[in-house]
This record gives C-alpha cells, sequence and structure tokens, in this order.
C-alpha cells in the first residue's frame, strides 16, 4: 500500500510544482543557481568518466574481435553505438541518479528538518515551485551534459585504440562514421529528456516528504538513489523497446 | 486580534488538541505554555495554518481562516512573521538575504529600498555589521535575532513565535525576550510565544494560555499564574528547586 500511496503523492507532487508560481525575479536566480549546483558541478566527474569508459569500451571490443576477417573499422562503430545509445544516456544518468540525486535528496531534506520548508510555506509560498521547479528547469539542461558525455567517451574510445595500438586512427573514423542513423541521437535525448525529468523530481519527492532528523536525510538520500535507477533501468527498457524495435 | 474557538486536531488515533479556545489581542505578547507533548507546536501550527483543525476555526481580525481562499490565505500569510525554534534561516544566503527575503517575495521594492529596510531591522535587533556572514557563521543568539529580523521585515501583523529562546544562555534567552516584547509594542502587533520557559513567563508573559494534553488547563496574566491554586499550573510552574522556594516563601507570607 505505502508503494501505491508514495506512487499517488509523487504526481500530486508533480502536479503542486506547477501550481502558485514565484516570483520570476527570485525564480531566476533559483534556477542558475541549480544549472550551476546540477549541470556546471557536475561536469568534471560526467567528462572523466566518459572519457575513460569510452577508452574501456574501446579496448574490450578490440580484444573481442580476435578474428582476422572482421574488419578493424567495427571497433569505432561498436564504439559509437555503445556511447551513443546506452553509455552516454543511461550509465551517466545512473551516475548523476547518485551525485544530483544525492545532493538534491538530502539539500531538501535538511531543509525539512531545520523547518526552512515551514518557513516558506508559512510565507505563503508554495514550497514545491520554488524547490523542484527551478531543478527541473535546471536539468531541461541535461542534454548539454549527456552531448559532452558522448563526444568524450568516442574521444576516450579514439585515444585507446591510438595509444594502445589496437588499430590505426583511420580505421576508427571510418567506424564511428559508418551506417550512421541520426534517430539513435534523438532516441537517445529523448531517453536523456526523461531521465532528466525523473533526475529532478524523485530525489525532490524522498528530500520533500522525508520525516525525522539528519539519519533519515541520509536514508533519504540512499533511497532516492535506488529508486532513481530502478525507475530510469525501468524507463530505459520501455523506451527502448517503443523507440527501437519496429 | 485572533479567536481560537473549540479547535481540535487529531494525527491518525492521536486526539492532540481536544477543544481549545481562546483569543490573542493586538498589541500583546501572549504565551502559550505546557509541557513537552501537550500540543503547543501543533497548536501553533493551526494558527499558521500548516495543520488544519479537523473542529473550530481560526479567526484573524473576524476573518475565519478555513473560509478564506487562496490569495486570501495568501495576503493573510504576508502579514505573518515567523520566528522558528531553530530559527530556520535559509542557510544558502547571507544574513542580509535572509532578512530581504520577505521583501524580494512580496514587494516590489528596489534592491536599494529593501537593503536599506533590511539594514533598519538588523539594526533593531542589535545586528551590525553581519550583514554578509552565512547563518551557519553566526551564534545562536544571532540566528534567533536574524529570524526575528526576517519575521518583522515586512511590518506584520501577527507575530510567532516557537520557543524563541530555547538553547540559549539564560541572559542571551532574556535579551531575545524583551526584544519580542519591545517589537510588539513598537508595531502594535499580536504576537503569540510557545515556551516552556517560566523566564519567559516572568519578563514578558501578558497573556498565558497553559495546554495540559491538549486542553486549556488555564489562562491568566504572569500575575496571577504564581497566584493560582490550579494544581496542575502549580505543578508545572514550581517544578523547579528556585520556585519552590519562591511559592514557600509566598505560602508563608500568605499565611
Amino acid at each position: 500500500m505505502s508503494y501505491l500511496h508514495n506512487i499517488g503523492a509523487y504526481f500530486l507532487m508533480i502536479a503542486e510544482m506547477f501550481r502558485k508560481p514565484t516570483k520570476w525575479s527570485v525564480m531566476r536566480t533559483l534556477i542558475l543557481k541549480d544549472i550551476d549546483d546540477l549541470i556546471i558541478g557536475s561536469l568534471g566527474i560526467v567528462a572523466f568518466i566518459s572519457f575513460f569508459v569510452g577508452g574501456v569500451v574501446t579496448i574490450q571490443t578490440a580484444l573481442n574481435i580476435d578474428n582476422p576477417l572482421i574488419p578493424k573499422y567495427l571497433i569505432g562503430f561498436a564504439t559509437r553505438q555503445s556511447i551513443i545509445l546506452e553509455f552516454a544516456p543511461t550509465f551517466i544518468s545512473i551516475i548523476m541518479a547518485g551525485k544530483v540525486g544525492s545532493f538534491i535528496t538530502s539539500s531538501i531534506g535538511t531543509m525539512r528538518v531545520t523547518e526552512q520548508i515551514d518557513a516558506l510555506e508559512v510565507m505563503g509560498i508554495n514550497s514545491l515551485n520554488y524547490l523542484v521547479f527551478p531543478k527541473f528547469i535546471a536539468l531541461m539542461l541535461y542534454p548539454f551534459v549527456i552531448s559532452i558525455a558522448m563526444f568524450l567517451g568516442i574521444l576516450g574510445g579514439m585515444a585507446a585504440v591510438i595509444f594502445g595500438g589496437f588499430g590505426t586512427l583511420e580505421d576508427f573514423i571510418i567506424g564511428i562514421q559508418m551506417d550512421f542513423i541520426p534517430f539513435h541521437i534523438i532516441y537517445a535525448f529523448i531517453k536523456t529528456f526523461v531521465f532528466a525529468f525523473l533526475l529532478a523530481t524523485i530525489p525532490s519527492f524522498y528530500g520533500f516528504y522525508m520525516k525525522g532528523g539528519a539519519l533519515e536525510v541520509g536514508k533519504a538520500s540512499t533511497t532516492s538513489f535506488v529508486w532513481t535507477s530502478v525507475v530510469i533501468i525501468l524507463l530505459n527498457y520501455i523506451l527502448t523497446q517503443l523507440l527501437l524495435s519496429s | 486580534m485572533i479567536e481560537v474557538k473549540n479547535i481540535h486536531k487529531s494525527f491518525g488515533d492521536a486526539h492532540i488538541l481536544k477543544g481549545v479556545s481562546t483569543t490573542f489581542e493586538k498589541g500583546k505578547t501572549s504565551l502559550v505554555i505546557g509541557q513537552s507533548g501537550s500540543g503547543k507546536t501543533v497548536f501553533l501550527k493551526c494558527l499558521l495554518g500548516l495543520f488544519s483543525p479537523e473542529e473550530g476555526e481560526i479567526v484573524y481580525d473576524g476573518k475565519a481562516y478555513a473560509q478564506l481562499t487562496d490569495e486570501q490565505k495568501r495576503t493573510l500569510r504576508a502579514d505573518i512573521g515567523m520566528v522558528f525554534q531553530g530559527s530556520a534561516l535559509f542557510d544558502s544566503m547571507t544574513i542580509l538575504e535572509n532578512v530581504m527575503f520577505p521583501l524580494r517575495m512580496f514587494t516590489k521594492q528596489s534592491k536599494s529600498e529593501m537593503e536599506e529596510r533590511a539594514d533598519f531591522v538588523l539594526k533593531r535587533v542589535n545586528l551590525e555589521g553581519a550583514h554578509h556572514k552565512m547563518p551557519s557563521e553566526a551564534s545562536g543568539g544571532m540566528q534567533k535575532r536574524v529570524a526575528i529580523a526576517r519575521a518583522i521585515v515586512n511590518k506584520p501583523k501577527y507575530l510567532f513565535c516557537d520557543e524563541p529562546n530555547s538553547g540559549l544562555d539564560p541572559k542571551t534567552a532574556i535579551v531575545i525576550d524583551n526584544l519580542i516584547q519591545e517589537i510588539t509594542d513598537e508595531y502594535n502587533i499580536t504576537t503569540v510565544i510557545n515556551s516552556h520557559d517560566m523566564n519567559s513567563v516572568m519578563e514578558i508573559g501578558e497573556k498565558i494560555v497553559f495546554l495540559k494534553d491538549g486542553l486549556k488547563a488555564w489562562e491568566g496574566s504572569k500575575e496571577n499564574i504564581f497566584k493560582t491554586d490550579n494544581e496542575v499550573v502549580t505543578d508545572f510552574v514550581y517544578s523547579s528547586n528556585l520556585f519552590k522556594k519562591v511559592r514557600q516563601m509566598y505560602l508563608e507570607e500568605k499565611s
């Protein structure tokens, strides 16, 4: 029953988030702050992970192609497909559920514990609009992060090929250009927008409705990470089935 | 003036408020006192509209809160200042930004006008030179003063304080109590304070409402609370050794 209750409360929270908007001059500041915290602040870790995981994907692909009849440019092709279709949108989103999600849950949860949310409510401010809506808008820039992840992932793969001696640069470039289907990019960005929405709202839900003290803030952060990841994985499956299998 | 008429509030099977009625008058500092768990915080949250009572009504200057439209409630809330037990300062903002916050939300003043007003109230609560500190850099007493400054910056008609001197040393607690009293007189506002501190009662209790197990057990002035024979009240008031001695002296003097 508590799952059903939580699902209902989650959708009510989303509806409430769009009601009674906060004054634009204040909202603009909040959005810019959240862009800085959630998007700009994540670029470093995303760049680091993307570059090296891109390299690892390439090395593993190269090591598994030991048949001399399989052309070397397939390394580049496999790297591109793995990174664009799955690694950048999904894998990075799971990492972001840990990084950004925990930040959102703990910051809103701490505001709940220290009565800052009550202070907003007493002033007649729609606290959900004030706290969650700017995060939702900031995360609409999340595709920008994923674009960087895609670029750096492929760049990492290229570096691994060259420095690891798994093939030539020419073969890799032929591979990443081969049989390119533009819809795959659209598919990746559709997923990215959906995941951005989840990253903004599920951790906010667990932070906003938490009860207790500092210990519960920690527990809420963990729960929010678990559920954000679960929903991302489930929707990843559903969206892939809907968009790619025809 | 705030009239509270027979309010009941429950959470599940727990009946917290069991029909509390009282009146808080304009220009007076009223204290709601009682032991921990007596329903003080729930009572205050009902007054603030954070909890909706199942029965009874709360009337702000002739307007029943439950019957107001959302817009009217928002307007009313702009007239409410609240000092939370833990101060509830926004920790991502400086002290100045915290105090300016209600002005940013509810007025169309320019930045310089807002700063001027915030500066004025910060001086009023004896906080100068702390404008650009973060709340975490301020002491407990300073945080309480910032919370009071934020509560009064938009010239509220009603001021609510939830245990404003909890966690403070006795001297700072008296400073905070006196500050609230002065502000109530100066702005002629309706002030309601939740407390279980008898020092506050002695300092600023113009009207006292005593809650016990969700019921109003007694109400009166600070002078009368030390003379009452109501056992529930005397048990609470004279629970400390110091007050027990005072009571003994009073009874000896009386006999």
